[in-house]
């Protein structure tokens, strides 16, 4: 823990708060907001995390909604039980590559809609860029939504609905009063854990378009690894460490919201 | 620390005693060359000239080397013709590597019998390592043929080998639109998401290259950039920039319509599609833009013959001329020309420059000061 996680992270926010001479500054945060490539990197990085975790989130949990009220055991809950835990670790170059050959300018599904008269690309669709980089995002977004949030909707008891209907409520009256206020945390929860990993996902994004998308961890890459940027090492661990502690809010809101959930889910 | 010597560790202690007096015998019987350190060697003659510089390299028998993809410049050729002629072995590490990489390895590996002994990096990372005292001076016998411009007066690193920005086509993709021939053209509707570099200004030497030979074509000069920031932020938003990273693998994907990167890695050859009729190669009009690389010994290098033995064959009419042949302008190149000793028909080869004489060749502070610009404004 120590090896692996401290003394990484020492480095990382030590150096971004010194100068080269080891001198105590906040010029290096300045000095990353002030520049348009970083900031730029930012706004993508935070557009992308929360649009593909949203529709992560939403996707994911109607797929677990469908899968837990379906028969227990059943072929539609063991396919996608298990190839839900396949796909949400099937990321970065392979999941690249996959897309590339799919919808890549001359991919598979590409050339196969242009047969058919739909040209993607004619349409301002192109795989590298933010709208394309999303999509491939989604595929591990998902899955990853229904490993998170089963367990939750299968501690929605079948009792507080029975008990709820024999009181006369409406099915949309048990959604609103039951069902969603004590699944809203597990939701949240799981939606930020989806958006922490977006954001600190970098293999799919470099592998799909390389270094010309502006996210975050590809300008620390930039930094630290470039041809063109010397002496950047600073920036490089500066963007890192506003990453950790964009990183650091996300997981105390999940902190929060868990507290929550777990009150209903014992 | 208590020991006690076996029998058979007693011999071997015997051997290697009289084979340290017979080393010892034989360096007095030939003591100016076998004792020199060359990593203090500021020219061959210090070391008592080329014979003594490829004895000692030999004897060390290996040369590290890094970040040298064997696809770029003929680079491949360079070094098997190097390790034939001498025998000395070559370590290639992180062909793929990056001009900071290499300046990182000469930090965190010194000391290393692994650590880089020679680089060849971009110009500010050149400056860069000489500032940092990472490099060793160094001038080979062919020193005055480098133009005063293209080396460090003091030898900290000189310029190998360059070439001018292109822009290579893949006419499958771009169809009946022929490939442009002007900076301008590329605003055309006809090139609607089709102009790729290969990677990011940020991080590709390229790329920004190509970004600043936009610049230099639409008002901007080796002092300024910032009109070729402007040219691709208008190509951004008419959308005819497209964000792939034209490497290898995805020009070979037919990802890139119209790649910009130097003209000798731009050649279907260097792509990795010898043979391909359906790859052009364009010499933009208007004022060519060329970068060259630069050559450093390092301080710290483990194999300091070697490492100096293998700049004296990169700036040997050889190994000039192996550049050449790679579609690359070797810095000696107008001297061999003068000369006659620059390979005619590689030199015929050579990827077409017009207007050579107005070329825009930015110099090393010039780089660091457009990269700076590029951080803070793409």
């Amino acid at each position: 823990m120590v090896v692996f996680l401290g003394i990484p992270l020492y480095v990382v926010i030590h150096g971004s708060l010194t100068t080269e001479t080891n001198q105590f500054t906040f010029a290096n945060f300045k000095q990353t907001w002030e520049f348009h490539s970083y900031r730029v990197a930012f706004k993508n990085s935070l557009i992308l995390s929360i649009w593909t975790s949203v529709v992560g989130a939403v996707f994911g949990t109607w797929l677990a909604a469908a899968v837990v009220t379906a028969k227990p055991g059943g072929l539609l809950h063991r396919i996608v039980q298990s190839s839900s835990g396949v796909l949400a670790y099937f990321a970065g170059v392979p999941l690249a590559f996959a897309f590339i050959a799919a919808l890549g300018l001359q991919g598979v599904v590409t050339v196969l809609l242009k047969h058919f008269g739909i040209d993607l690309y004619a349409h301002g669709f192109t795989i590298s860029s933010m709208t394309g980089v999303g999509l491939c995002y989604v595929y591990f977004q998902i899955p990853l939504m229904v490993i998170l949030i089963t367990p939750a909707l299968e501690g929605l008891r079948s009792e507080w609905r029975d008990a709820a209907l024999s009181l006369g409520a409406s099915k949309l009256s048990y959604l609103r009063h039951v069902a969603v206020p004590v699944l809203l945390p597990s939701f949240v929860g799981a939606t930020l854990i989806l958006f922490g990993n977006a954001f600190s996902a970098y293999a799919t994004a470099l592998a799909l378009v390389g270094s010309t998308l502006s996210i975050v961890p590809a300008q620390i890459d930039n930094a630290l690894n470039g041809n063109v940027l010397v002496g950047a090492d600073r920036a490089g661990l500066t963007l890192g460490t506003e990453m950790i502690i964009v990183i650091l809010v996300v997981m105390v809101g999940y902190w929060l919201v868990q507290r929550r959930a777990r009150r209903w889910l014992r | 620390m208590r020991v006690r010597m076996s029998k058979r560790a007693l011999l071997a202690v015997a051997v290697v005693g009289a084979t340290g007096a017979l080393a010892t015998a034989a360096l007095g019987a030939n003591a100016s060359s076998k004792s020199y350190n060359w990593s203090n060697a500021k020219s061959a003659a210090a070391g008592g000239g080329m014979k003594a510089l490829i004895k000692a390299a030999k004897k060390e028998g290996t040369l590290n080397v890094i970040a040298l993809p064997t696809n770029w410049a003929n680079y491949g050729a360079q070094l098997n013709t190097f390790h034939k002629l001498y025998g000395i072995k070559i370590h290639s590490d992180n062909p793929s590597g990056s001009s900071a990489q290499e300046i990182q390895a000469i930090k965190s590996l010194k000391g290393r019998s692994s650590a880089p002994d020679v680089v060849d990096v971009g110009g500010p990372f050149a400056s860069a390592g000489a500032s940092q005292h990472l490099f060793a001076p160094y001038k080979v016998v062919t020193w005055k043929n480098i133009p005063k411009n293209q080396k460090d007066s003091g030898g900290m690193y000189y310029q190998d080998y360059g070439g001018f920005i292109s822009f290579g086509c893949n006419m499958n993709l771009l169809g009946s639109t022929p490939c442009p021939t002007s900076w301008s053209a590329l605003k055309s509707s006809k090139y609607h998401n089709d102009v790729a570099l290969n990677g990011s200004p940020l991080s590709a030497n390229a790329a920004l290259s190509a970004v600043w030979a936009a610049g230099v074509n639409s008002g901007g000069s080796a002092k300024n950039i910032k009109p070729g920031v402007d040219f691709f932020k208008q190509l951004m938003s008419s959308g005819n920039f497209n964000s792939t990273d034209c490497n290898a693998a995805s020009v070979i994907a037919t990802s890139c319509p119209i790649t910009i990167n130097w003209d000798y890695l731009n050649t279907a050859g260097s792509w990795g599609l010898t043979g391909a009729t359906h790859w052009k190669v364009v010499d933009p009009k208007g004022i060519p833009f060329g970068g060259f690389y630069n050559q450093a010994v390092s301080k710290y290098a483990p194999h300091p013959a070697a490492a100096r033995l293998w700049q004296e064959f990169l700036y040997s009419t050889k190994g000039q001329n192996i550049w050449l042949k790679g579609g690359a302008r070797p810095v000696e190149l107008a001297a061999m020309v003068a000369a006659g000793t620059a390979n005619k028909k590689s030199y015929k080869a050579l990827p077409k420059v017009t207007n050579l004489s107005k070329a825009v060749v930015p110099t090393t502070a010039q780089s660091t000061a457009a990269s700076a610009y590029v951080t803070a404004n793409w």
